[in-house]
């Protein structure tokens, strides 16, 4: 290997590595307010790069189908749950119609906008917009009867959540893997490095997507109630914040960052629909760096998993998934000699 | 009724194959038996010692891989083979084990999916096992010259090992080593408490869910005769999971339910499926996952559940009354200090929770320490018992520096106690509970309670128990399950509990709150009791009343320093304590 091999490896770790912070910020937000493990962050990325290729060929994605369903059951449950208790029939149907307004006039959207084939960009914000609600929508139907539940009963929703998206994906997309046409074609030449105008976007969303989330976290109001979840449930409910809130909240912010990661992927490599899967567990990979707890470790993290595994398909192609899930286990022992025993639940 | 249900079972399993039903169905049979063995385990590591696994599979993969290649390129004996296969997974087993399960109960499961993941995709990779396409040709079982080559023969050998395996996972559970394994679900405080080893039981647990896998693997490879990644990989082993929930994790017999409804399910849902959705695929999955969603959100405890209710709860047959009694702990003479705390100190950050506080406590004697709420003696208890390391100052018991030692060599020194919020496990009966304190008294382990061969300590263990029910006045509800219990009871219960370690320093938190007023009166009784047969006794209690009729001598806290120290009558006189307690006019 010589210095440009190195660069080269270099830069493409960086630019996977990016990714996955992203999604390992995501995962730490999630547990850290819900304690949801988020095993199915994975599945937002597949939803996101395969929405846009489906769009891109002129076709209604079955994504925007999955939308409607989640939001009439999240809607049903709402009133089937507002009759039991006698609520007012009035106040709970309002209720209902703002659960269903977004995903209509999304899906209404996507339906006018699908055979115009409408510029990359359009779609692009399209998809974002079909692939976030999902988000809260997940977390309604799958977790919010459970939020008290143990981390281990949320892990094992994860799982399940996981399962139905997969197969979900595969009715939705096929078999077959998709590629989306890059967002920048330029190229920037420096020596033997060559920068793609795409890893330029990845770096520069990636980056914003951070800053924008620290300023979120630090100014807004919003923010704060949030971490005050994250820190103390039963506090932050006290204060008036709704935890609920703070759980869908929290689980949009994941699809969005989930989708955005699709987006931003989705040109330079071929994705299946189960693709998700490995990517978000990269994602966790890195986010276990920092103990699920941890925002900059989770970043620093993210690129040491991105690097590793550029440098482990370059050394030993069909062993770089053994080698970054194996890298799993000394962070983990790592991390047990650190904070020694910490195992009283509930 | 149950012992009927179980005959039952068993004859149809020995009838089946010589009826003429189709091969399929013996096959489907098949399938079910080897998921039923990865299940057990699985039960037992998640309803049990609540931990979870999504890598069984890969312990699966361990035992089938191993059993094939050695079969096949070194002509190994499957007899032998299945060792091979046992020992690899137990290493295997013991690191993952050794390195997740200091940590807290999530981290292990992660573990697991990086570890089916990784083991996945090295057996794909690796020339030598045939890569994707595995290895072909695994030779039949033979059995005492007995080919099994077809479902119906392989049939029998399997099912006795799944019926052996449940009869075994069963004895497991009702056994000494059982109680240790539930006492670790939920937090490792009361268990470390009782002096069981958190750790390595819950490693144990681990290792022995695995080793079941392995098992089952090495039936695989030889039933399918044939070995590919696909069925090692990570989607099964959250299938695994997948059966157990739905079974009911919390049921050894759960595990058969949720392996049959699973491998018939799936086999509908494969030919309905895509007619419906088109394509093909395994589209099954989209209804496993959401059945897996609903199952946890309204029927938490699985479908074994609903039959077990069913059921007759068949009470535990008092079989020891001739047992001998365990042996007892040479007791300190009368007046021998048995505690001193001496300038004892705890910090958290910027707050002393505990200021330099000593006293001592003697044989023979009961010491009351109170003071009002935020004063510091719930955190003396932890001190003294373990639970937090002091930040300066020494704790000696009967001339030993314990300070340094963990909360179960402090509990094998003689030093028990009750919880402030009551710590037990709901789903066992009081007398099993009580039992469990008992843990260092006995010795039999896993593999002892496994065959049975633990049955004449259980008995001395048991006598204990009922005998110290017995002295608390709660031998009537033996048989409840402690879940049952109202909040007094479950109080007198830890007590009993704590007795039945033969303590030499009793530690007591509040254990009059809820109690009655004839309770309370039955409880000063004990102690007095306790008191006079010499055991050293601290009392952390509120009622005045019980206090001063009942201690010998007062320490009082406040904001973690120790106010005053004397009689009752000394303590009832102090202004001190009036201020403290009152408040002061100004």
């Amino acid at each position: 290997m010589d210095f440009s091999i190195a660069s080269i490896l270099m830069l493409d770790g960086a630019t996977n590595g990016a990714i996955y912070a992203l999604l390992a910020l995501a995962t730490v937000l999630v547990f850290a307010i819900t304690r949801v493990i988020f095993i199915p962050q994975g599945e937002f990325v597949t939803f996101g790069a395969l929405t846009l290729a489906l769009l891109q060929m002129g076709k209604v994605p079955g994504t925007v189908w999955l939308l409607l369903a989640l939001a009439l059951l999240a809607a049903a449950q709402d009133v089937a749950g507002a009759l039991k208790r006698g609520l007012p029939l009035d106040r709970t149907l309002r209720s209902a119609a703002a659960t269903l307004a977004v995903p209509i006039i999304v899906a209404a959207l996507a339906w006018w906008a699908a055979p115009l084939k409408l510029p990359l960009v359009f779609q692009s914000l399209l998809t974002l917009a079909i692939v976030t609600p999902l988000g809260p929508l997940v977390y309604r139907l799958a977790y919010e009867k459970l939020a008290d539940a143990t981390v281990l009963v949320l892990l094992i929703v994860s799982v399940g959540t996981h399962f139905a998206l997969t197969g979900l994906g595969l009715v939705f997309f096929g078999a077959e893997g998709f590629r989306n046409p890059s967002f920048w074609d330029a190229r920037f030449n420096a020596g033997a490095l060559s920068l793609s105008g795409q890893a330029l976007i990845i770096f520069g969303v990636s980056i914003a997507l951070i800053l924008a989330l620290f300023l979120f976290f630090e100014r807004s109001l919003r923010g704060k109630a949030l971490r005050a979840t994250a820190v103390n449930r039963l506090g932050a409910r006290l204060m008036g914040i709704s935890t609920t809130g703070a759980g869908r909240l929290s689980f949009g912010l994941a699809a969005f960052m989930g989708a955005l990661s699709g987006l931003l992927i989705g040109p330079t490599t071929t994705l299946f629909y189960d693709s998700g899967f490995l990517i978000g567990l990269k994602g966790f990979v890195a986010a276990i760096f920092g103990g699920l707890a941890s925002y900059p470790a989770a970043a620093v993290g993210a690129l040491f998993v991105g690097l590793l595994e550029s440098f482990g398909s370059f050394y030993a192609s069909a062993f770089k998934e053994v080698i970054v899930f194996t890298v799993i286990i000394p962070v983990l022992l790592w991390r047990s000699f650190q904070h020694g025993h910490d195992d009283e639940e509930e | 009724m149950r012992r009927t249900f179980l005959i039952g079972f068993v004859l149809v399993l020995a009838l089946l194959p010589q009826l003429p039903v189709p091969e399929f169905w013996i096959t489907q049979a098949n399938y079910i038996g080897l998921y039923t063995l990865v299940v057990t385990g699985l039960v037992l590591l998640t309803g049990i010692a609540g931990l979870t696994s999504f890598g069984q599979a890969a312990f699966v993969g361990l035992g089938a891989y191993t059993a094939a290649y050695l079969t096949l390129t070194h002509g190994v004996s499957p007899w032998l083979t299945v060792w091979a296969g046992l020992a690899f997974t137990f290493v295997a087993a013991l690191v993952l084990g050794w390195i997740t399960l200091r940590m807290s109960g999530h981290y292990l499961p992660l573990a697991t999916i990086a570890w089916g993941l990784s083991l996945y995709y090295l057996l794909g990779n690796i020339d030598a096992l045939g890569k994707y396409d595995g290895l072909l040709g695994v030779p039949a079982l033979r059995f005492f010259g007995i080919e099994l080559n077809t479902g119906r023969s392989f049939f029998y050998l399997l099912w006795t090992i799944v019926v052996l395996a449940a009869l075994a996972a069963n004895n497991l559970l009702d056994s000494r080593a059982g109680r240790a394994l539930r006492a670790v679900k939920g937090g490792s405080t009361m268990a470390e408490a009782m002096g069981v080893n958190s750790f390595r039981t819950k490693v144990t647990a681990f290792v022995l869910a695995a080793l079941l896998a392995s098992i089952s693997g090495w039936l695989f490879a030889h039933f399918q005769r044939t070995v590919n990644p696909t069925p090692f990989g990570l989607n099964m082993g959250i299938e695994y999971l997948f059966m157990a929930v739905l079974g009911g994790v919390g049921h050894v017999w759960g595990a058969l339910m949720g392996a049959s409804v699973v491998v018939i399910l799936k086999d509908q849902l494969q030919v309905l499926l895509p007619k419906l959705l088109g394509g093909s695929g395994n589209y099954e999955i989209i209804v496993f996952g959401i059945l897996l969603v609903l199952v946890l959100q309204y029927a938490r405890d699985g479908l074994w559940a609903f039959i077990e209710a069913r059921l007759p709860r068949v009470q535990r047959k008092v079989d020891w009354a001739d047992a001998p009694a365990l042996a007892e702990r040479a007791r300190p003479p009368h007046g021998e200090v048995v505690l001193d705390l001496k300038d004892a100190r705890k910090e958290f950050g910027g707050l002393v929770a505990v200021n330099d506080v000593s006293f001592q406590v003697r044989a023979g004697e009961i010491l009351g320490l109170i003071g009002p709420n935020g004063a510091g003696k719930s955190t003396t208890f932890n001190l003294v018992t373990g639970v937090l390391p002091a930040t300066r100052g020494s704790i000696t018991l009967l001339g030993e520096r314990i300070d340094a030692l963990s909360s179960r060599a402090i509990a094998s020194r003689g030093v028990s106690r009750t919880f402030q919020h009551v710590k037990m496990i709901p789903g066992m009966t009081v007398l099993e509970n009580v039992a469990l304190g008992a843990h260092l008294r006995g010795s039999r382990g896993v593999a002892a309670a496994m065959l049975r061969l633990d049955r004449a300590e259980e008995r001395r263990l048991l006598k204990e128990a009922e005998k110290q029910l017995r002295r608390i006045g709660m031998q009537g509800s033996m048989h409840e399950l402690a879940g049952n219990l109202a909040l007094g009871p479950q109080r007198l219960m830890e007590i009993a509990r704590a007795l039945c370690a033969d303590p030499t320093l009793l530690l007591l938190d509040e254990p009059a709150a809820g109690l009655r007023l004839k309770e309370k009166q039955a409880l000063a009784d004990v102690l007095r009791q306790l008191r006079d047969e010499g055991i050293a006794i601290l009392l952390v209690e509120h009622d005045m009343d019980l206090v001063m009729g009942l201690v010998d001598r007062i320490v009082v806290m406040e904001f973690g320093t120790k106010l005053i120290e004397g009689t009752p009558e000394e303590v009832q006189a102090s202004p001190a304590v009036r201020a403290a307690y009152l408040g002061t006019e100004h």
